[in-house]
């Protein structure tokens, strides 16, 4: 082991012998000190890196690249405060909106039984749900992250963020979400 | 046991790694970004970042280089004649929310004044000649003229700001066509 030599010569035969130190120094507590500053380094270089989530919007510059959307295919999501969304397939104005929430058995279920079931309503290679996100102003910036992961997790091929219009903030308005 | 080479190796190792770690720097708006499931990690350069929080919006690009050319040409455009000492400060400065007419009494400002000198944030209204607008535009173009890479944008918003706020960044950006973005966020589990 690498240790400072102490114990000195002894006296043998009477005399008096300097003492003889080693050259060898002990290591470890420096080499602890290294790999604990490597690891701290290791740390945080790695995850400093900032993540994203890829965002696309849709081209405003191009409107005559717009598809005619059956509207039995849509589903339009509002987004109200207080991190409450209004939902409905169809046309606007068919039915009543239904009050959702984020969460495993809010929106997310939502989103996967509406995919399931109009993809088996619908015909054709091109069956699958285009889903209409509107969020009103007075909804977060978190919601709206919010949503498009759930959107991301539920697999929905098409999705789109339109402006909400006036009659949609009164019908968020009379159910108490704005 | 002999420790001699495993101290040079952890000593070499250090080295390397002090040498390549990227000090994270200050930002001076706090932004809490909210979480998501679905992350990419976003590269390192050739990156716009638009901090946006408290009602305010910052901006901040990567590279010394592309932030002094970028200086200059805003100059240019606004008939500010920015000193070539200026724009060496205005290189160092990761992210900044000032009407270009402070940017001048900003850049003079030392590192710890800077901190306490009150950012109103970069001036965007509907027009089409707003700052955010010039600021995004000519940092593309010198992106691209010196890089020559396209300019990605990645906004980093409060979680707890309202959505017109981000809807206002989102359209000047769709303005200049940039359709494709990324917002920042924090890695969440399922």
């Amino acid at each position: 082991m690498a240790e400072l030599d102490t114990s000195g010569g002894g006296k043998k035969g009477g005399k008096i012998r300097s003492k003889k130190a080693s050259t060898r120094i002990d290591l470890t507590a420096m080499v602890d000190l290294a790999f604990l500053l490597i690891t701290f380094f290791i740390m945080t270089t790695t995850l400093a890196k900032p993540k994203a989530m890829d965002m696309f919007m849709p081209d405003k510059s191009k409107p005559e690249v717009q598809l005619p959307v059956p509207e039995t295919r849509t589903m339009t999501l509002w987004l109200g405060s207080n991190s409450k969304i209004e939902w409905f397939v169809g046309k606007p104005g068919g039915s009543r909106p239904t009050i959702d929430n984020f969460g495993k058995d809010g929106i997310r279920k939502t989103l996967v039984e509406q995919n399931k079931k109009i993809e088996e309503t619908h015909q054709g290679p091109d069956n699958f749900m285009i889903v209409l996100v509107k969020p009103s102003d007075k909804s977060t910036y978190k919601d709206f992250v919010n949503i498009i992961d759930e959107i991301n997790i539920a697999g929905i091929k098409s999705y789109g963020v339109v402006d909400i219009t006036p009659g949609e903030v009164a019908q968020l308005k009379k159910d108490g979400n704005y | 046991m002999d420790m001699t080479a495993m101290c040079d190796v952890a000593f070499l190792l250090l080295t390397f790694f002090i040498l390549t770690a990227k000090l994270r720097q200050e930002d001076p708006l706090h932004v809490d970004v909210p979480p998501s499931t679905t992350v990419i990690p976003l590269p390192d350069d050739n990156v716009a970042t638009l901090s946006v929080g408290k009602g305010k919006i910052f901006f901040g690009i990567e590279g010394t280089a592309v932030r002094e050319a970028l200086l200059d040409e805003m100059g240019k455009k606004y008939n500010i004649p920015f000193t070539a000492a200026e724009k060496k400060r205005f290189s160092v400065i990761p992210t900044f929310g000032v009407p270009i007419a402070q940017l001048q009494q900003y850049i003079a400002l030392d590192e710890e004044k800077r901190k306490a000198f009150p950012q109103s944030g970069i001036p965007v209204d509907t027009t089409i000649n707003n700052e955010l607008t010039s600021w995004i535009y000519e940092a593309r173009l010198v992106t691209k003229s010196l890089n020559n890479k396209d300019l990605r944008f990645a906004i980093k918003g409060d979680a707890r700001e309202e959505y017109p706020a981000y809807k206002k960044v989102v359209d000047v950006l769709q303005k200049q066509a940039i359709n494709k973005f990324d917002l920042i966020t924090s890695l969440k589990t399922k």
